[in-house]
Order: C-alpha cells, then structure tokens, then sequence
C-alpha cells in the first residue's frame, strides 16, 4: 500500500441525502448546516485493521453459528461477491458485518416486538474477511419482510444489513442488500431514500443460479465498491519535485 | 512528469443506507441481548500493556428536537500515545504499540443514551501532507435509525488548548464558536480522567460533521 494515498472524494449525488422526510426518523436526525469539506491526512486515509485469528471458524454461517438444538428455519441461501474500490481493486483482507431478521422478519434483538417468533436457532449476524481477490460469502436463510412504524402501512423488503471497513476510515460503509425480484422494493421508504434509481438498484443481488447448491440452498450475488483511492503516481511524481 | 494512468472509467460507490434501529445485532450483539461470538468488538481498548494515559470519553448524543438519541452506533479512530496511526500508510518516525488497535466501538445506551470510549489519549499527528502537526484528537464515525450516511466528525481535547489553537483542521471551520462544538472539557471522577463529548445531530448546537 502506497503511503498517504489520498481518496477521491465522495460522490454525495449516490448517497441518500441526510434530510429524506419520505423516511421519518431522518428528519431529526439530519444536520441542516453543510458538512465542511476535509482534505485527507493521516486521519483518514488511516484505519482498523482486523486478522482472521479474531473470527471463529462459523461466524460466516449464520445457518449455524447460533444452532442450539437443530439448524436454523428458512430457505438457506449463500450470499457472496466482491468488494472493490472505485478503482476496480480488490479490497482484501477487510471485514464485512452483516445482520438481518429471520424467515419470518423477526431480529433477535430487545426492542423488537414484532409478532412473528425468534426461532431459537437462529441469531441473524455473521461477520468475514475478504479473501485477496476481495471476495466473502457466507450462508445464511432468507430474511422475511417486516413492518415499520414510518407511514401506516410501511413494510420493508427483505433486506441484509451490511458494515464495511476497507482501508481508509473514511472508507467506513452501512449499507443494505435486497433480493432480486422482491414486490415490496418499490415501496419501501428506506430505498426510496436514494435519489438515484441506478445507485438505489445497485442494492439488489442478483439471483446467481450457478453458484446454488443443487438440492440444497440459493444463491445470491452482491458486489460492494468502496471508494477508489487516487493514482498514487502521480502524486509520488510531484512529491518528488 | 508522467502522466497518470489512463482509467477508462470508475465505479461507483455503493449506496448508503440507514444502520437501523437493530445495527446492534450485527455489530454488538450483546447490547442486542445475546452472545453469538467468541470475540467481541468493544469500546474498551486500552489494554494494561497499552502505554499513554487512561481516558473515558462519553457523552450523549441529542437530535434535533432535544431528545437524546438512545440507539447510536459510535465508532471511533485514533492514534496511540506517540501520535502514530496502526496502519500502514502511516509511515511517521514514532513508536508504534502494537497492543493497541485504535479503534473501538460502542452504542448509546437504551436507557441513559450515555456512550462511553476507555481508551488512551492520544499525540498529536502529523498534519495533511506532512505539513503541521494536528492538535490531539479522536475520529468518530456515527450511524444509526435516522442516519441515512454515516457521520463523521472528530473531538478535541479541551485541556490543549495551545495545540487546539494551532490546528489546521478546527481553523478551517469558519466560526470560531462551532469549532467549540469539537472540543470535550477534561474532569475528573472517581479518579478517573472524563472528557465530555456531546453530540447534536441538529439544531442550535449543532455538531461540526465533515465532508472526508
Ligand atoms: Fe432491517
């Protein structure tokens, strides 16, 4: 890794903005004065990195990293792709969270008190690292969807709650995946946060046939691009003089 | 000079999106209420073979409307005692503590909305392109319900006030009385060393977030 590579900046235009009235807990939670542009120093071009030797051997499975006295209840499904910068590199070796509700749209949390039952096998996180090639998978069942107090009636997508580091801090990524083909996707606030449909499409995970188990389990493809850093030789030749 | 390589194209960054209510399943489970892993990531990160001094960094975290904010993810980033970053693009002439990662996390807690960082105070780093040093501080990355892109700021230490002054990074921001809204005040408690840092997501107070 080249020294006080800089990244380029971020492209607000993708992102949700902080103030989005369609979601309703956003419009307290946003602040209203301009952020202030920071050029990179070493505070952000810097940050954690994590070893395999802090993961266990089944944190990549969510089917069985909470089993207690069977496997969890759902449609098993493999999530996995790549993660990249905006250059196309491989982004290796980072650690990639994930956490989402069960097959009936249930967390496993103390505030949810949504109907559907914790099914005792199942927790809903995992976490991995990215191979060199920036790739991670992991097998987990099928969210449900579930509703939310925004408007009356508002139900999300199933969706897969995604953390990223990459490199540099301010590379730091939440995200969320959806599955290709869900008929509550075009409904829901969350989503609709984004203002661009191409980015907001760039959520979805494609279906990928190829990578299923016969018999066995689904699979879903989601490729995740962080920010890219800039060409560093062109800043090493102006260094130089 | 050679030009830079020719890049047909860049792609995009993937979208943000909210944390959630529920972001502590998946990145701190045992607030969530329930244990899954055998290691867990956690706000206490200077260890007893850590060197630098021991600090607490809490505060509370309050929208728009007042209200404290009872279910934020903090994360926060910095150097270690000597002013250097673990990482490799870190390259100062300082002694790196291999011990201490820099890094923790936590969330504000449901009933007090308190969140609370031990770790070490940090040196002062050196500043963008190796220009001048920037006044101790810590990097904090906060997501949340609410939150639709992460929020990025950073805290300086109210007992450096020299340092603080000098800083290339407080002196860009126009007004000098919201670079205050950065800066915690040091106490004492119990023998413990607190710097305060509160946070506003909006309003008259609010917090200086930067665009990194
Ligand atoms: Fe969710």
């Amino acid at each position: 890794m080249t020294p006080q590579a800089e990244f380029h900046q971020r492209n607000r235009d993708i992102h949700p903005p902080a103030h989005t009235p369609v979601y309703k807990t956003s419009v307290l939670r946003s602040p209203r004065i301009p952020l202030w542009s920071l050029q990179n120093s070493l505070s952000e071009v810097t940050g954690p990195i994590f070893s395999a030797d802090e993961l266990g051997p089944l944190d990549n499975d969510l089917v069985l990293n909470y089993a207690k006295q069977g496997e969890a209840i759902g449609e098993q499904t493999i999530v996995h792709g790549y993660v990249l910068d905006g250059n196309g590199q491989p982004v290796s070796n980072t650690l990639v969270e994930v956490w989402q509700a069960n097959a009936g749209g249930r967390y496993r949390h103390r505030n949810d008190t949504y109907i559907a039952p914790i099914d005792p096998n199942f927790g809903g996180c995992g976490r991995m690292l990215t191979d060199e090639r920036g790739y991670y998978f992991f097998r987990t069942i099928k969210p449900g969807a579930y509703p939310f107090r925004n408007r009356i009636n508002s139900w999300r997508p199933a969706h897969i709650h995604f953390s990223v580091f990459g490199t540099g801090f301010v590379q730091r990524l939440i995200t969320q995946m959806y599955f290709e083909g869900d008929p509550l996707i075009p409904h829901d606030s969350i989503i609709a946060t984004i203002p661009d449909k191409s980015a907001a499409d760039r959520l979805t995970a494609r279906l990928d046939l190829n990578s299923s188990r016969p018999l066995e389990c689904l699979a879903y493809r989601f490729d995740i691009v962080l920010r890219g850093r800039r060409q560093t030789l062109f800043e090493n030749k102006l260094q130089g003089g | 000079m050679t030009p830079p390589p020719f890049i047909p194209s860049y792609l995009p960054e993937t979208p943000s999106q909210t944390a959630g209510p529920y972001v502590h399943i998946g990145l701190i489970p045992e607030q969530a209420g329930f244990e899954i892993f055998e290691n867990n990531f956690s706000g206490n990160i200077a260890g007893p073979d850590v060197a630098g001094e021991r600090i607490i960094i809490e505060g509370r975290i309050f929208d728009g409307a007042g209200h404290v904010a009872k279910d934020v993810l903090v994360e926060t980033w910095q150097a270690n005692a000597a002013g250097r970053y673990n990482h490799p693009a870190d390259t100062q002439n300082k002694a790196l503590d291999h011990g201490f990662r820099g890094w923790a996390r936590t969330g504000t807690d449901f009933v007090t909305g308190l969140y609370t960082i031990r770790t070490i105070k940090p040196g002062s780093v050196v500043g963008r392109k190796g220009r001048k040093a920037m006044a101790p501080h810590v990097n904090f990355w906060l997501a949340s319900r609410g939150i639709n892109i992460g929020l990025a700021t950073r805290m300086y230490f109210g007992d450096e006030e020299a340092a603080n002054s000098d800083d290339p990074v407080l002196n860009i921001i126009e007004q000098p009385e919201r670079r205050k809204t950065l800066v915690a005040p040091r106490s004492e408690r119990d023998g413990a060393i607190i710097y305060t840092f509160d946070i506003h997501l909006q309003g008259d107070r609010e917090t200086v977030f930067f665009d990194v």
